[in-house]
């Protein structure tokens, strides 16, 4: 990037993280929670990305990274008493690593249409175990917990208010983002965009793609599951609904009207749907998905840039 | 000897007869649904995540028709028809504008359209189950037990439809255009064959296969707008161990899988059941990629 | 040589550009077919000859230029409707459905509106006096024939939708000598039928017997243009851009 986009571009991200610092004193409950959930599902949208936008793998499966994260985290908060914050983060981090894994294992040896379909299997199939093996995970019911506070042992102890807590998801998400930010940018994300542009030929040159596809995988995997484990945090419940493949489909939603490959794309369509879902929802309740999915198949048609690529050529202008 | 006839004596026969016979009806119905969406596959590389909802609307339509008129014949030709026209009409709207385009875009758009139908469906019908009068009531005589006359007749109708398809593929006038178009499309276009609209006519008839199979599963189950989801999840399985694009490997792949499924629920809940089908994709996909009943690997 | 006479021009290309990608294929043709004419297009490998028969046949858009058919403009009109109103076209490589029998072939191009059961009688039986070895394979799989069978059903092929004109992409390649002869007669036959013929070849002495005239293209433009029998007469030229 040039010296004045990038001087414009990191203004603009500090403009956007101190509005979202400022808006807990801003703006009513409902509303405070809607933004923590826009954050959320966007790194779960980022982490989508980093597979579909980059490396060129479609992938309906991150609901079982974000769902095993969600059910990690409630298996160490229901488990361990007093909950406790890291380590509902550290269990939610290795359920999904270890579905990551599994993933990864066929990425390398399938492409494109089966690897999403097998991926969606997946999904399918945790959301089956979880949803009949009731004795473990709840079954239908999901399980709740109480939200562990933020703490230190030994030093002190916080417990969570909805705003304290959308500074923490806020920090962990931004985090994410950066790092993810300074990895794509990194050689090892060009070597993942060249395989998406050509996988042939970035083998032929040498690079062994198995090993960047797993590494993506995995790097995808964990912060999806990382969004899982927020969302057990911010909602004190875990529930089969979102192993199902839906919400690795809404993930894929939020990809597209943002625009792929951007990883800030993400985040705005991620906020974009929840926002036409809230606003539809006012007039057909729950069936918003009527509207919302016409509008998603229009802007694949014609907007398959998403907003940021629609945005930037309108900037241009 | 004593081991094996004590393991013979064990096992449960009158269920393991009544197994097979549901699972190979289940399978012709599955392999009615596979057809339609191996056959789209196939000639424009469209992966039609819609197809479970056309199957689900299919079954809904045929509750309206019978609701109506009191007829389950006049349900299941009207239901396919009207699904072949709505199919026809998506695929001019949604997916012809995305042709050429990167494949990820059909499927995307198929599960826009998917979400969108089943919504629509939840909407007009409520989340109530609807149910549809099963034409033939009345069982026969296996051995010792009965079995309901309907069942056999899902599984003939459904294998008189796909016989009938592949022989109007064969030997009709325009089964030359589909089979021209599916193996070279640019040379079909240099025929004279309007390949867009054989396009349209084959996801058509793919949507109106996959109404058919919902109207005669209805009387099984009840109608409900997420009965699709889990046939689509098995129809893409079969798609896949079957052989992508492959018509015959389809039908086989969709009795081998639907027989073990109901094997297995013999001893496991049913929706459990459901994860046999999970291993055979994987395994297929682990050690035959390119489908199981295929002759020769390519 | 004088430029397109509108009355007997058939096909006529003028200043097309044509890209693959980023890769300017077609710098600017322009040629032209008369009804009933043999015109053949000579050049080395890569030079665009293909690409220039898919612009006209509809199978490749042209950033620029026009294409047109019996004076009206064709550009951008999609292939199968150019197939119906004259224009076949018989690729590289044949392309023949290798899972259809050589009479479902046949069909692909029979099978049109306004074409009676007797005329499609016909035409089957004049393709298969032309080509006796078809007949003998009518009922086998496209994709049992050898190379020179398969050329003859691609031809053939082309033939059943009447065309006015056929474009005929490096038909003797690969081809036995006793093949070779088979095509340059087919060739004149059509010649005979008034059918006229866009022809890109590989095989000089064979252009220059069957054709009236002959273009001759290098990267992606036509460089030279005359009449086929002053080509006969003095070489020099194919050897300065043929480097034969």
């Amino acid at each position: 990037m040039s010296k004045r986009s990038s001087y414009i571009y990191w203004t603009g991200f500090c403009v956007i993280v101190a509005l979202l610092i400022v808006e807990p004193f801003v703006l009513p409950e409902f509303w405070r929670r809607f933004v923590t959930e826009i954050l959320i599902w966007g790194l779960l949208a980022m982490s989508s990305d980093i597979l579909i936008g980059y490396t060129g793998m479609v992938s309906f499966g991150h609901s079982a990274f974000f769902g095993l994260g969600m059910y990690g985290a409630a298996a160490a908060l229901l488990s361990v008493a007093p909950p406790n914050l890291w380590l509902a983060i550290l269990y939610g981090l290795i359920g999904a690593a270890a579905v990551a894994l599994f993933v990864a294992y066929f990425s390398t040896r399938l492409r494109d249409i089966y690897f999403a379909i097998t991926t969606l299997i997946f999904s399918q199939i945790f959301y089956v175990i979880i949803f009949t093996w009731t004795e473990v995970t709840g079954g239908e019911n999901g399980l709740t917990f109480s939200r562990p506070a933020l703490a230190i042992p030994g030093l002190f102890s916080l417990p969570f208010t909805t705003s304290t807590l959308h500074w923490f998801v806020l920090a962990v998400v931004t985090a994410s983002y950066l790092i993810l930010r300074r990895i794509t940018q990194s050689p090892f994300g060009m070597v993942l965009q060249s395989i998406r542009e050509n996988e042939a030929r970035t083998r032929a040159i040498g690079y062994a793609v198995e090993r960047y596809k797993i590494v993506a995988v995995m790097l995808s995997g964990l912060f999806a599951g990382l969004a899982g484990v927020l969302y057990a945090i911010q909602n004190r419940f875990a529930a089969p609904d979102f192993v199902y493949f839906l919400v690795s489909g809404e993930a894929v939603i939020f990809n597209v009207m943002g625009g792929i490959g951007t990883l800030v794309g993400p985040i705005v369509g991620a906020a974009f749907y929840l926002l036409l879902r809230e606003g539809f929802s006012r007039f057909f309740t729950e069936f918003y998905l009527i509207p919302v999915g016409i509008i998603f198949i229009a802007m694949i048609i014609f907007m398959p840039q998403g907003l940021l690529g629609f945005m930037r050529r309108w900037l241009n202008q | 000897m004593e081991p094996i006839s004590a393991i013979l004596h064990a096992l449960p026969w009158d269920q393991i007869l009544i197994q097979t016979l549901n699972g190979i009806v289940t399978g012709m119905i599955l392999a009615l649904v596979a057809s339609g969406l191996t056959l789209i596959f196939g000639i424009m590389d469209v992966v039609n995540f819609a197809h479970g909802e056309l199957f689900m609307l299919g079954a809904y339509i045929g509750v309206v028709v019978m609701a109506t008129s009191g007829s389950f014949w006049l349900a299941l030709v009207l239901s396919t028809l009207v699904v072949a026209i709505i199919g026809a009409a998506l695929q001019i709207t949604t997916l012809r504008p995305l042709l050429g385009r990167d494949p990820l875009t059909t499927i995307l758009a198929t599960f826009g359209i998917s979400l969108v139908l089943q919504n629509y469906a939840l909407w007009q019908f409520g989340p109530v189950a609807r149910k549809i009068q099963e034409p033939i009531t009345g069982r026969f005589s296996l051995f010792y037990l009965e079995y309901p006359w309907y069942r056999i007749v899902i599984a003939v109708l459904s294998g008189a439809i796909i016989g009938g398809f592949w022989l109007f593929l064969k030997y009709g006038t325009y089964g030359i255009w589909i089979r021209a178009t599916t193996q070279d499309r640019v040379m079909a276009q240099a025929m004279g064959i309007p390949v867009p609209w054989v396009h349209t006519a084959v996801f058509a008839i793919g949507a109106g296969m996959a109404a058919a199979s919902g109207v005669l599963f209805g009387p099984l189950v009840g109608v409900n707008h997420a009965m699709g989801i889990d046939w689509v999840l098995r129809a893409f399985i079969v798609v896949v161990v079957g052989g992508m694009g492959n018509l015959g490997g389809s039908i086989a792949a969709s009795i081998f899988i639907s027989l073990l499924e109901a094997y297995a629920s013999i001893w496991v809940d049913p929706a459990q059941a459901v994860i046999v089908s999970f291993v055979v994709l994987i395994l297929t996909l682990l050690f035959r990629p390119t489908g199981l009943f295929v002759p020769t690997p390519k | 040589m004088t430029g397109a006479d509108a009355s007997s021009t058939l096909v006529e290309v003028e200043d097309i550009h044509t890209y693959y990608g980023k890769s300017h294929v077609l710098h600017g043709v322009s040629l032209w077919v008369g009804r009933g004419e043999v015109v053949g297009l000579l050049g080395r490998n890569g030079v665009g000859k293909s690409t220039t028969l898919k612009t006209i046949m509809g199978l490749v858009r042209p950033s620029q230029g026009r294409v047109r058919f019996e004076g009206g403009p064709i550009t951008g009109i999609p292939a199968h409707r150019l197939a119906r109103i004259g224009i076949a076209y018989v690729p590289e490589d044949r392309r023949i459905f290798r899972l259809l029998t050589v009479m479902e072939n046949l069909r692909t191009g029979l099978d049109r509106r306004g074409v009676s059961e007797a005329r499609k009688h016909e035409l089957t039986d004049k393709v298969f006096a032309y080509f006796p070895v078809l007949a003998e394979r009518r009922g086998q799989p496209g994709g049992t024939l050898s190379g020179g069978e398969q050329q003859m059903l691609a031809i053939a092929r082309a033939m059943m939708l009447e065309p006015k004109i056929i474009l005929l992409d490096e038909p003797t390649e690969g081809l036995m000598p006793r093949m070779v002869s088979q095509i340059r007669d087919i060739i004149e036959v059509l010649h005979r039928e008034g059918v006229a013929i866009l022809l890109v070849e590989q095989n000089v002495p064979l252009t220059l017997q069957a054709s009236q005239r002959i273009y001759i293209m290098e990267k992606g433009s036509v460089r030279h243009h005359c009449a086929a029998s002053e080509l006969r007469v003095d070489d020099t030229v194919i050897h300065q851009y043929l480097g034969v």
